[in-house]
């Protein structure tokens, strides 16, 4: 700990107030969204404490407002604020656990490819050229399209959330696999691998234990930047109808909903699901490319 | 007051034609600082410098000692937040320090030339050298198109390029090593400029094309009556070329004086034990001589009774006491235990470089050609040869890093090949141990020193636990680092202590053999010796068996009994040490005997008697 505290990395962080404040309101985001059943004023999805006739309220400091419903209520009366922290909820599940599944299956690729190298590294490598042409949505599209087919009508209603991290994780591998390639082409010739090859150990020993921590540092910075454009991507395939159903909506879908009462003069249904999705984005982008740079020493 | 006056005066001469007594590069009283977060890091401390015309003025220190600070002070390239804290630079009596960007530039290049060290990275490898040596001409001269084509290959003749008006079309990846510097000298004196400044501008070139440098920048220098700055570790270089040498040891010149003069009767301390650590091409000595100004780890190092510790419990390893033998050791191993304990027969080894699906179109680098020569046990064989000649891919091979292509390599009387069982393998592997070249990268960054000692001796299962533990603590000791040395991360340590750790490691699976691939080319003279003394004691404590593979001449004379020399991945002689530096058989011996840089203005015996230590 004292180690941390004494680094560059942390004294960057306390000299960049962009990067302290992105933190906190990520944090705070984070946080809100774990505790949404305890934070939140009401529980948007328990019909019993629905009152339709709320429905469609502005937000509390317009005209006809009410300071019970702070962002105001949608069309069937559910308090905005509420669903929004219920909402990114399921935004922030969805990009961490497709960023994780994509990590995974992109780590170990770079790995397998860059320290085997020959022909297995020019399969996989092809194969993640052919996956970069597509746009990461499509793919995500493609997948999710087929599984629908493939699942019967009720059970996709219950799997939605998994077949959209899948969808997304696959879509994802491709950076994780190109960058950890290339570090472990330049790691695999340092000294302290051959070393580990005089010793004796096996490749595995000397792929997981000597040559992952040596290429984890671009991996986590991907990782970030990864989870604001999952969440992106989460949105607008909730957005596009093809994501979470209404009935666990993620802020994709809440913007989705709001966006046919636009022009009917009730913008705050759309209007507050999407500040919240730039705001956790923006802070989220500026986490990592604040990470990229304090992490390159070329940089410094 | 005085020295604005004095200021004022040297204006004036300079715009009526500097006189005489005038130095063509003063610098006075230069501090450069580096503001940074742990404080002010003094890089160059109070430091006057003169330079007269056609006079080679050497700059030698250590690495860290401030010495390219100075040249990129002079010509205000600074790496931010690097900045002149005080201090004066005249240039032909002209002070240039205070200058802004666009007079500076036209100062940059157009009267100091600059030569860096590696030829490869100062040239831009998409443009033809013609190209790049027309942009500079025509910048600083404004000379036209043609004339400044005719002064190109003039200058492509002077620095002794071959066929100057065809190579001058060529791109920088056409030229060898060597040429590509002598591009960069052309490149440098393009716009005829005064002052050269050199920052090792040989470090990256083999022995034979380093003199050839060192010649040329003589010449040019003489004939031109150019002042030349140049910036060394490396005392050889030195002797070779400067008339003058400043010695800067922690950012101040401690020494300044006619070459000759400093190096037979060095006055300062810190240049007598820098001098006397030097390993001596003429003789043999029985250890290095240690550069005193520093803090010698060594004092602290405990002693361990090697013959009752784990570490000298080796006999296991040995032909008859060989208990866990499976079998797999078929070749009776006492059989060859009375010479050879590495024999390598015909053995041959290809990169492939333009690798093809059709056999016809690839191309191979014989890295390794019909090599075969055996090590005996318990002497230090050298390999010597320039780079590329094969030397690290013999140890590489031995030690099962790569495959050969053909011949074998038996250890022990035992064939090392991919057919053997694995385990068999292993076991034979942990016989053999390598010390790696460069201590920043042998060291995996993010284990602790402990874990990649205790790596090894966990693998092969020879110990564990406390007994485990307390082994590291004893060869770190060992090595001079001592034991608080276990719980830190490699990047808390100098090159040399990295170099202890590499070798503590090496030491760890009780070897008996041991590779050393250029263990202290990247290191300074004063750790070197430290560094070559700790081998030496290991070697004849531990009874170890080396393969001693190095570019340096002298330092293979002190460390080896036998040496090989390599050319071209050929093997093409081998000799008792003391024969082949005496009385070399082969031509190409002969020849790089011939280039090692003469030493013989040495302050006398190393020093002897200065050193009361």
């Amino acid at each position: 700990m004292a180690r941390f505290l004494d680094s560059d990395l942390w004294w960057d962080f306390k000299h960049s107030p962009l990067v302290m404040t992105s933190a906190a309101i990520t944090a705070l985001m984070f946080l809100v969204a774990l505790f949404a059943p305890q934070v939140a004023p009401y529980d948007p999805f328990d019909m019993a404490s629905i009152d339709l006739l709320d429905a469609l309220r502005p937000p509390a400091w317009a005209e006809g407002g009410s300071v019970a419903y702070l962002f105001g209520t949608d069309d069937q009366g559910r308090d905005v604020f509420s669903t929004i922290l219920y909402g990114s909820r399921i935004s922030l599940l969805v990009g961490f656990l497709s960023v994780i599944m994509a990590m995974l299956i992109g780590v170990l690729v770079g790995l397998i490819a860059g320290y085997k190298g020959g022909w297995l590294d020019a399969v996989l490598m092809r194969i993640a050229d052919i996956q970069l042409s597509f746009p990461a949505i499509l793919v995500a599209l493609l997948i999710d399209g087929v599984v629908r087919g493939i699942l019967p009508r009720g059970a996709h209603e219950e799997l939605a959330v998994l077949v959209l991290i899948v969808a997304i994780g696959l879509s994802f591998w491709v950076q994780f696999a190109r960058t950890v390639r290339g570090s472990t082409l330049v790691e695999r010739t340092k000294e302290y691998v051959l070393a580990a090859q005089v010793t004796g150990l096996p490749d595995t020993l000397i792929v997981f234990r000597h040559i992952l921590p040596n290429v984890m540092g671009p991996v986590l910075v991907i990782a970030t930047i990864q989870l604001a454009l999952a969440i992106i991507i989460e949105a607008t395939l909730s957005f596009l109808g093809v994501g979470v159903p209404p009935t666990s909506p993620s802020l994709g879908t809440l913007i989705r909903i709001g966006n046919d009462y636009l022009f009917s003069g009730e913008w705050w249904i759309t209007v507050f699901p999407g500040l919240a999705l730039i705001v956790l984005v923006l802070a989220v982008n500026f986490l990592g490319d604040w990470l990229r740079d304090a992490l390159n020493p070329k940089l410094r | 007051m005085e020295s604005m006056a004095s200021n004022m005066q040297n204006t004036v001469e300079q715009n009526a034609g500097a006189s005489p007594s005038t130095p063509l590069l003063d610098i006075r009283g230069l501090t450069v600082e580096f503001p940074g977060r742990r404080g002010n890091l003094v890089a160059a401390r109070d430091v006057s410098l003169a330079l007269a015309k056609g006079e080679i003025l050497g700059v030698v220190g250590e690495s860290g000692a401030g010495k390219s600070t100075i040249a990129n002070a002079v010509i205000g390239l600074l790496d931010p937040p690097g900045r002149m804290a005080s201090g004066e630079v005249y240039l032909a009596g002209r002070r240039i320090d205070a200058l802004r960007l666009p007079a500076m530039r036209a100062i940059r290049g157009r009267r100091i030339g600059m030569i860096f060290q590696d030829p490869l990275t100062s040239l831009d490898p998409l443009q033809t050298i013609e190209a790049q040596l027309l942009e500079t001409i025509t910048a600083h001269l404004g000379m036209t198109e043609s004339a400044a084509q005719r002064r190109a290959v003039e200058l492509l003749d002077a620095v002794g390029i071959p066929e100057p008006s065809a190579r001058i079309k060529q791109y920088p990846h056409q030229f060898s090593g060597g040429m590509r510097q002598r591009a960069v000298i052309a490149l440098s004196l393009c716009a005829q400029p005064e002052v050269l400044l050199a920052d090792e501008p040989t470090t990256a070139l083999d022995v034979s094309i380093q003199s050839q440098i060192l010649d040329l920048m003589r010449q040019l220098v003489r004939e031109r009556a150019l002042g030349m700055l140049i910036i060394t570790h490396d005392i050889g270089v030195i002797s070779e070329i400067a008339d003058r040498v400043a010695v800067m040891y922690c950012g101040a010149v401690v020494e300044t004086g006619a070459t000759a003069q400093v190096l037979a009767r060095p006055a300062h301390a810190y240049t007598k034990s820098l001098i006397a650590a030097i390993p001596r091409p003429d003789r043999k000595t029985a250890r290095f001589r240690l550069v005193q100004q520093h803090a010698t780890v060594e004092s602290t190092a405990r002693r361990l009774d090697v013959k009752t510790h784990w570490l000298g419990q080796r006999r296991s390893f040995d032909g008859d006491g060989d208990g866990d033998g499976d079998g797999d050791s078929g070749v009776d191993s006492s059989n060859a235990s009375n010479a050879a304990l590495v024999e390598l027969e015909n053995l041959c080894m290809r990169f492939t470089t333009v690798p093809s699906v059709f056999k016809s179109r690839r191309r191979y680098l014989d890295a390794v050609d019909d090599v075969s020569f055996s090590i005996r046990r318990g002497e230090v064989f050298g390999l010597v040869g320039e780079s590329g000649s094969g030397k690290s891919t013999i140890g590489r091979l031995i030690c099962g890093i790569h495959a050969p292509h053909a011949g074998r390599i038996r250890f022990a009387g035992v064939p090392l090949d991919a057919r053997g069982s694995r385990r068999a393998l292993n076991r034979l592997r942990r016989q053999m141990q390598m010390v790696f070249q460069d201590p920043f990268s042998s060291l995996n960054g993010r284990m602790r020193v402990r874990d990649i000692v205790a790596e090894p001796i966990r693998f092969h299962r020879m110990a564990e636990g406390a007994q485990l533990r307390a082994i590291v603590l004893d060869l770190l000791d060992y090595v001079g680092l001592g034991g608080a040395a276990a719980p830190r991360f490699p990047h808390e340590f100098s090159g040399g202590q990295r170099q202890r750790i590499s070798i503590a490691r090496a030491l760890a699976t009780r070897p008996r053999f041991l590779v050393c691939d250029e263990p202290t080319s990247a290191l300074d003279v004063s750790i070197q010796a430290q560094i070559l003394n700790l081998l030496k004691d290991l070697q004849q404590e531990l009874g170890l068996t080396m393969l001693f593979i190095s570019h340096d001449l002298p330092v293979i004379r002190q460390m080896c009994d036998r040496v090989g020399v390599m050319k071209s991945g050929r093997l093409r002689e081998v000799n008792d040490t003391e024969t082949l530096f005496t009385a070399p058989r082969h031509e190409y011996t002969r020849h790089l005997l011939d280039l090692m840089p003469k030493l013989d203005i040495l302050s006398g015996d190393g020093g002897d008697g200065d050193n009361p230590n």
